[in-house]
């Protein structure tokens, strides 16, 4: 049976790994490739790399770190930021990343999309989604959020832009609703299975875990295949070897850890 | 022992050369037909779509290089599909190595397709392929089609229906999965390969 996905994201500036809560606020917080191999030792199923500072500066992603990272570990990994074009994406996919995250590029000309999916198979591409709900009570999706200066409203309803998404070749969706995020009061369970209904591939939570009832709920109730959090893992609030047992007796399928479950 | 990649065009087959490394074993990339023949194994990794695949092998004028391999031969993930007879994936002749088609994954509620994330394997035949800790554990796995069940089948996983998890006829050999991302499982994989 296909396991639900533990998923941790590892914010990347500077080449270094930091931590935004709600997106300000960066501290440093280890060096990339050390984290790497602790997540994969401790059965994480999967990490993303997020270079924060790519997109908005319009700087590419340093394909260096990419590289040793593809060479120490033996999960697969995703990098996201700064990937502007098919270009962009195939120096990363051949520096070893298995799939490559767009976000804002994707906003700007979603055309990005169709052409990543025809030049390496839906398989390699990962959309992004930053989503707050607003005033009126309709999700829309913020642009730009890596930088809060230049961060901004899109007209886009957030759930038309999951379904657009798809039809143009997205193989997986990350959807990270902004107004949990950081605050660890739990997953946007509401908004992500509003997206469920409509996403056809895979479909990852990220923004708001705190506890780990919160990735039980998120499984159980919004049916995701995969929970993404970071600052529950880098700050050891949450163990995930613990995490993916305590998950298992609950009835949420899992992969064992390294070492046994 | 030297082992052969074959520089089949996708994007992160790098991934494969460096858990390869990990194992101690350096295996060149190339397209280059007589060091393809003269490698003791040979690794045909893949992403991407099964027609455009085998457009660049014939370009490249590998089909019937790969065809007369007589060494150990492991096909990953399009790999594996591309040593089969046929795909749906574009109504694609393949290299008829491996006598089975490549079918579509069927999506429904459940089932999302891509299949993508980690699923458990099961042996279901004795081969040095999959012996020892590559008899069954879990597996990382992204695609949209798959190798049916059938007489080549040497271990299975499950995505709705049973599929061909790992397959071989003689020399050649075909994981879906992707051992370069599958922790324990992939490792004891590739050591088996690179030592038959």
């Amino acid at each position: 049976m296909l396991s639900r996905r533990i998923i941790a994201c590892l914010d990347v500036k500077n080449g270094k790994v930091v931590k935004g809560v709600r997106f300000r606020d960066h501290a440093i917080a280890g060096d990339i490739v050390e984290l790497a191999l602790r997540y994969r030792d401790t059965g994480a199923d999967e990490l993303v790399f997020y270079d924060i500072s790519a997109s908005p500066e319009n700087r590419r992603v340093d394909v260096g770190w990419v590289e040793r990272v593809a060479r120490g570990i033996d999960i697969p990994f995703c990098v996201a930021g700064g990937i502007r074009s098919v270009e962009d994406a195939r120096a990363v996919l051949h520096a070893g990343a298995d799939k490559v995250s767009v976000n804002s590029p994707a906003l700007e000309r979603p055309g990005l999309i169709d052409e990543l999916a025809a030049a390496f198979g839906v398989q390699c591409v990962v959309v992004g989604i930053d989503s707050l709900r607003d005033d009126d009570g309709e999700w829309r999706v913020r642009e730009y959020t890596g930088d809060a200066a230049r961060m901004r409203v899109s007209a886009r309803r957030t759930l038309d832009w999951v379904e657009e998404a798809q039809r143009r070749g997205a193989g997986e969706i990350v959807l990270n609703c902004m107004g949990s995020d950081g605050v660890r009061l739990g997953y946007d369970v509401a908004q992500l299975r509003a997206a469920r209904a409509l996403c056809k591939v895979p479909l990852v939570a990220s923004g708001g875990a705190g506890t780990r009832e919160h990735f039980r709920d998120v499984f159980a109730e919004a049916d995701v295949d995969a929970a993404l959090a970071a600052s529950v893992f880098h700050s050891g609030d949450i163990a995930i070897p613990e995490l993916k047992r305590w998950l298992q007796a609950q009835g949420v399928c899992m992969r064992p850890g390294c070492g046994g479950m | 022992m030297s082992v052969a990649l074959v520089d089949s065009g996708g994007a992160n087959i790098g991934s494969v050369r460096y858990a390869l490394q990990r194992l101690g074993v350096e295996a060149p990339l190339t397209r280059d037909p007589a060091s393809i023949r003269r490698a003791d194994h040979v690794i045909l990794p893949g992403v991407g779509a099964a027609a455009p695949a085998m457009a660049l092998l014939r370009e490249k004028g590998l089909v019937d290089v790969l065809r007369g391999l007589t060494q150990p031969v492991l096909g990953v993930c399009l790999g594996m599909q591309l040593l089969c007879a046929y795909s749906e994936e574009g109504d694609v002749d393949c290299l008829g190595l491996i006598d089975a088609p490549v079918q579509r994954l069927q999506n429904s509620d459940d089932l999302r397709v891509p299949h993508m994330g980690w699923n458990e394997v099961t042996a279901c035949a004795e081969h040095p392929l999959c012996a020892g800790e590559a008899r069954e554990g879990w597996a990382y796995f992204v695609h949209g089609y798959a190798v049916p069940v059938c007489a080549a089948t040497l271990a299975t996983c499950e995505y709705g229906v049973a599929f061909s998890a790992a397959a071989g006829r003689g020399n050649f050999m075909g994981v879906q999965y992707h051992p370069e991302r599958s922790a324990a499982m992939g490792m004891a994989v590739l050591r088996n390969f690179v030592a038959l």
